[in-house]
């Protein structure tokens, strides 16, 4: 309790307290914490954990890009999806949730799924891994790796058998090999090897058992081989040329007909494989479509007896009759997405076609889609009968935005959001300050109110029915502490504002995980002739705090118009609210970096500058205050790069405008002025790190722009297991980012990477590889200040003699002593971060993504290179930790608990309100969000704090301060009598 | 090396001989499991084209009670990972998996598997006798002479929260005020009964002479003078 009242203080009057130097700070400090530690013996029995009911959590997919229906007639309709995340997942075709789902490993990406014997999933990845699953709970049966000297188009090919649980096998062509697998077991029967050049387009089985193969086997050779399905012998092979070569692209019409296209794209080309015999017909795209001169592209969508051309404009379904003759169905204007065929019992064929406007196919059923959706990208279609044995269907749809619908009956069933299982970029917003219930307000729904507790009293006396017990419970949500859409005292609401790689940009409550409002971001740039939008990041643009507290906070959205990094940048201010865009422009440069200012102009805009591809500064917001603001702050802004692949770091001052382009007061020309070139022999840069921009320090840091790089010998740029421990090498370097000075370099022999970083306040915290030990390990480098060692006493501090208000100069290049030391760490790391509070006070906490998906809290206290195998009591008290050898991994300070956050790739933290507190943003294929207290809550009562122990002990405590006034009275009235 | 592999087994008898304690668990699945264990592993094979190698292994779950943890552990969701995220495979249901086409040299394994913490584990594979490999442990440098992991520990990410007792009421600071407090009322006076009455009137004769406001006066405010 008295500790609360301390910390207050020190929130409240920072200034007061100038002693922020590091030395001396520390060690008060760690008082602090010791302190909070002490407290908290008594609440031991009450850490449990820490705030289990306020974790967001929440589980996607990604981008889905193969799905198979599995629609038996007992038993569960299920889904099986293969998306672009390297998920392969079993989703309800109800209700759309998982029933299971794996996450491959990041570069084996799923070619082809499929659904055997009605409960098996096999799957494809990487062109040569097969796999089955079990369709029920997703285990794995068996795994088969294919021996392929090449890597090219592959897909496998399951019969359709009669019989179940005959040894069934599965017929794969992968590096211009034919595998036949067994079904039950993965064992590769047979193998035949066809010549390298061998692209095999189609497989499938004759009516007598043996297995076709259809491919090129060069640029303007088709072959055909027909095998025994038993031993791959080949029974017939025939070869045909085609003088105009072909495009490797083919859609096949029946099982002896298929259409491409010649090299030039100009002509469509039938292949009659009819009577043993190959044939040839060509037509003329232009004679198809009249007074069309482009290219074409078959579509690889599977069709009986038709075909899909795409032109510029439309699609064209064309229908081949007798082996030869073209006849065009169907023209559809662009854009449109069709799927696979199905067949229907009576011999019909059919497949979904999704237009945006209007639809003139034989079953018409329109829906209308959320805008911010954008267009549909594929359409997977499955039927079902009805009752009255006509055929029903049901479409998955796959939106611009990598959200999946499933659509039935002209009605969405369910979406999911899947965009936000890449998320590249987020940022968080403060939600509305809570206005107080003002009378008009209740008054305009007096009704409405007195309904509610009409409805309340029924729900208690048990008189409610079905509806209003839904009514009630929407009414409990919504006044339940964690969703509402205000400000809280502590500061744990907020809104995340994430960018997805779709391109669209989400707000989502950190209470319970909804979206708020979302935000397509092509629709927006549509007629800027802007071909692919791809998003690049998210920044705080307007955050009201004193000013402009009338104006919602809005967020800067940053994205390129085009593929390569010199294509003309995007910029879009979004209102945190309620999504609305403010303003949306093309820029006329690039976009390489964005560095947000430290400085806001009257209505608390924060001033950005874009450095574009020229290393030409452009800055933002452009208005004439902001120049005003930037002008003086001018010649002590300096900006680095980092440019990895020619070994070399720069750094940067600004000038004044730029000389070339006329009249742009918002452009600014920036020379170099120093660079530190590796030679590429011996060096190769594998990371590069530094302070968050926005973090809050409590102690004075003199090398303000600390920057962390990472260099490894050439020959251990690669994976573990690539090198020898006597050929890699890593090399550390901190480099002042202003001076270009290196302030310390430390090289570890036999250690290679991924590296991984995080530097904070005064220290740097990296993990690698220890080829030597075979283990990873994490070293911390501190760097303090020599000539502020003498600051230690507290008399000196408060008798103000002291040098702590002497400016800080990068150019005065202070004496620094850097500390180290090394330790062990059991885990691979895929991201580290730090947690960071209000006021910086707080002791820090690590926060590692271990390769299992999972968030590991490790105190900053264990990475801190003071250590010593036996520490004096001085140092003890101090906190210091004896020194072992590897970091402890307690499983309760895992922040996600048993969840994983699978496909883990970044980890964000910002500050709550509340001191004590850190909130966590950890993204990858699915979300999780919480709250961390590295050194408990001291400044708050813990969740359980029991209220009502406090009220009877006040008033057992005032009831006998009454009695004793009455014993004591009635006694003192005795003796006086006496 | 001998010494190692020695000590890490003694330690390992004790918590066995503990286990027999609690009654006999009713996991029957991971019992079929051992039984169904074909206990010649091969750990490695040389691939038929010589480029790489496969390494072939075995989760082991049974050493440990699936007690607590059978909650969050699904066993479908065993993830083998090949140097740090280079190659990821999966768990068969009988805890078998392989890595195919590994090239010569030294590589890592790690298992992610949820309620469980597993040692990586270091696997070299000889590039001069094809065949040869060595497994090594790398948290406890334990060799293994087949490729089947076992958890270290099983891990509990959640704390237990003890079950509600007057003790914890009582050691709570509130609890403890009061307790002072009852002290104070009911022991104090106690003592003083136990004081020679002699010494008491005379301590009460030198209050009163000092006229030493009572607990009455001071509560009313009015200074009896």
């Amino acid at each position: 309790m008295i500790y609360t009242g301390k910390s207050t203080v020190y929130n409240k009057h920072p200034s007061r307290f100038w002693c922020r130097d590091l030395e001396a700070f520390r060690k008060f400090r760690t008082k602090l914490h010791f302190f909070s530690t002490s407290v908290s013996v008594f609440h031991l029995p009450r850490m449990f954990s820490w705030f289990p009911l306020d974790d967001l959590y929440q589980q996607y997919i990604g981008k889905v890009k193969h799905a198979i229906f599995h629609a038996q007639k007992a038993g569960r309709r299920r889904v099986v999806v293969a998306t672009e995340e390297n998920v392969i997942a079993s989703l309800d075709l109800r209700r759309g949730e998982l029933f299971w789902r794996h996450v491959l490993g990041e570069n084996d990406s799923v070619d082809q799924i499929d659904i055997a014997l009605g409960k098996y999933v096999i799957t494809l990845s990487s062109g040569s891994i097969l796999r089955t699953w079990n369709l029920p709970d997703g285990q794995m049966v068996w795994e088969s790796f294919l021996q392929v000297s090449a890597s090219s188009m592959s897909l496998f090919f399951v019969p359709a058998s009669i019989e179940v649980g005959t040894d069934q096998q599965i017929f794969v062509s992968a590096g211009g090999c034919l595998h036949a697998v067994s079904s039950i077991d993965g064992e590769v029967i047979w193998k035949r090897e066809f010549t390298d050049s061998l692209e095999i387009q189609k497989l499938f089985q004759t009516p007598y058992g043996d297995i076709t193969a259809i491919g090129f086997s060069s640029s303007s050779q088709i072959d055909i081989y027909q095998l025994s399905a038993k031993n791959g012998d080949i029974l017939v092979h025939k070869s045909a040329s085609f003088p105009g070569g072909f495009s490797r692209e083919a859609s096949f019409v029946s099982g002896d007909v298929f259409v491409t296209l010649d090299a030039t794209r100009y002509i469509l080309v039938l292949v009659n494989l009819n009577g043993g015999e190959i044939r040839f017909h060509q037509t003329h795209i232009s004679d198809l479509a009249e007074g069309y001169s482009g290219t074409a592209a078959i579509l690889p969508q599977k069709f009986t007896g038709m075909f899909a051309l795409e032109l510029d404009s439309l699609i064209m379904l064309m229908k081949v009759e007798s082996g030869r003759d073209l006849e065009i169905i169907e023209k559809i204007p662009h854009p449109a997405s069709i799927s696979d065929s199905l067949f229907l019992a009576n011999g019909q064929q059919a497949f979904a076609m999704v237009k945006h406007e209007e639809t003139n196919n034989i079953l018409k059923e329109s829906i209308n889609l959320d805008s911010q959706r954008g267009s549909v990208q594929k359409v997977f279609l499955n039927n079902y009968v009805k009752t009255d044995k006509s055929h029903g269907f049901r479409a998955l749809v796959v939106m611009e935005d990598h959200s999946l619908l499933l659509v039935q009956q002209g009605e969405i069933v369910w979406s999911r959001e899947d965009g936000l299982a890449s998320i590249i970029a987020s940022t968080t917003s403060e939600l509305p300050v809570e206005k107080g219930v003002s009378v008009a307000k209740v008054e305009h729904s007096i009704f409405e109110w007195i309904k509610g507790h009409l409805l309340k009293v029924k729900g208690t006396l048990m008189l409610a029915n079905a509806e209003d017990l839904a009514a009630i419970q929407r009414m409990r949500l919504k006044s339940f502490e964690k969703t509402k859409m205000t400000r809280d005292h502590n500061g744990f609401r907020k809104l995340l504002v994430v960018l997805t790689r779709a391109g669209k940009v989400l707000a989502l409550h950190t209470g319970d995980g909804r979206i708020v409002w979302s935000l397509l971001l092509s629709p927006l740039h549509s007629s800027d002739s802007c071909q692919h939008l791809i998003p690049v990041d998210i920044y705080q643009w307007q955050v009201p705090h004193h000013h402009a507290m009338d104006e919602n906070p809005s967020v800067l959205v940053i994205s390129r118009c085009g593929l390569h990094s010199d294509a003309p940048g995007v910029i879009s201010i979004v209102d945190s609210y309620s999504g609305k865009v403010f303003s949306s422009s093309k820029l006329s440069h690039s976009v390489l970096q964005v560095m947000p200012l430290p400085l806001t102009d009257s209505t608390e805009q924060r001033l950005h500058i874009i450095i574009d591809d020229n290393k030409k500064a452009h800055l933002y917001p452009r208005t004439p205050e902001s120049i005003n603001i930037f002008r003086p702050e001018l010649p002590n802004t300096y900006w680095y790069s980092v440019e990895a692949v020619k070994g070399a770091i720069k750094g940067y001052s600004f000038r004044g405008n730029c000389i070339d382009t006329d009249e742009d007061d918002y452009c600014f020309d920036t020379r170099e002025l120093w660079s530190i070139i590796f030679p590429s022999d011996s060096e190769k840069i594998t990371g590069a790190t530094t302070r968050k921009y926005n973090e809050v320090r409590f102690i004075i840091v003199h090398i303000q722009n600390m920057l962390f790089v990472a260099t490894v010998s050439p020959r251990a740029a690669g994976n573990i297991g690539s090198a020898t421990p006597e050929e890699a090498y890593l090399v550390v370097y901190l480099i002042d980012a202003v001076t270009g000075r290196i302030i310390h370099r430390v090289t570890h022999l036999g250690a290679q990477g991924p590296i991984h970083a995080v530097v904070s306040e005064n220290w740097v915290v990296y993990h690698y590889f220890n080829l030597r030990a075979h283990k990873y390990e994490m070293s911390v480098v501190e760097v303090n200040d020599q000539s502020r060692q003498d600051n230690k006493s507290i008399w000196k501090l408060l008798l103000g003699k002291h040098n702590l208000t002497s400016p800080v100069s990068a150019f005065s290049q202070p004496e620094v002593t850097v500390k180290s030391q090394s330790y062990f760490f059991t885990h691979s790391v895929k991201t580290m971060a730090v947690t960071s509070t209000a006021k910086g006070i707080t002791s820090k906490q690590l926060l590692i993504g271990t390769i299992g998906d999972q968030v590991l809290a490790l105190d900053k206290r264990y990475l801190d290179p003071r250590r010593t195998p036996d520490p004096s009591p001085s140092e003890r008290e101090e906190g210091i930790i004896p020194l072992t050898d590897s970091l402890p991994i307690i499983p309760q300070s895992y922040v996600t608990h048993s969840l994983q956050v699978e496909g883990l790739r970044g980890i964000a933290t910002m500050p709550a309100k509340l001191e004590s507190t850190s909130l966590v943003f950890a993204y990858g294929v699915d979300l999780f969000f919480t709250r961390v207290a590295p050194s408990r809550t001291y400044d708050s009562l813990t969740e359980d704090f029991s209220y009502a122990l406090l009220l009877i002990t006040i008033v057992v405590l005032v009831a006998s301060i009454f009695v004793t006034w009455a014993l004591s009275e009635k006694k003192e009235l005795e003796e006086k009598w006496r | 090396m001998a010494v190692e592999t020695e000590r890490s087994g003694s330690r390992r008898s004790p918590r066995r001989g503990s286990r027999s304690f609690f009654p006999a668990p009713s996991w029957p699945c991971l019992l079929v499991l051992l039984i169904l264990l074909v206990t010649s592993a091969h750990a490695i094979s040389q691939a038929g084209n010589g480029a790489g190698y496969s390494v072939a292994g075995r989760i082991k779950f049974d050493g440990i009670s699936s007690k607590g943890s059978g909650l969050h552990t699904k066993k479908s969701n065993v993830k083998i990972i090949l140097n740090g995220g280079q190659r990821v495979t999966f768990a068969r249901h009988n805890g078998y998996f392989s890595f195919h086409n590994v090239p010569a040299g030294t590589h890592l394994i790690e298992v992610s598997a949820m309620g469980f913490l597993f040692s990586p584990v270091r696997v070299d594979i000889s590039a001069r006798n094809p065949g040869k490999i060595q497994a090594v442990l790398t948290e406890n440098r334990r060799a293994l002479s087949e490729l089947i992991l076992e958890p270290l520990r099983e891990e509990q990410y959640y704390e237990v929260r003890e079950p509600f007792s007057i003790m914890s009421l009582v050691k709570s600071p509130m609890g403890l005020m009061m307790g002072f407090m009852l002290v104070v009322v009911f022991v104090m006076p106690k003592l003083v009964e136990n004081m020679d009455p002699e010494e008491i009137r005379r301590a009460q004769e030198e209050m009163r002479s000092q006229g030493v406001p009572s607990f009455s006066n001071l509560l009313s405010g009015q200074a009896q003078r």
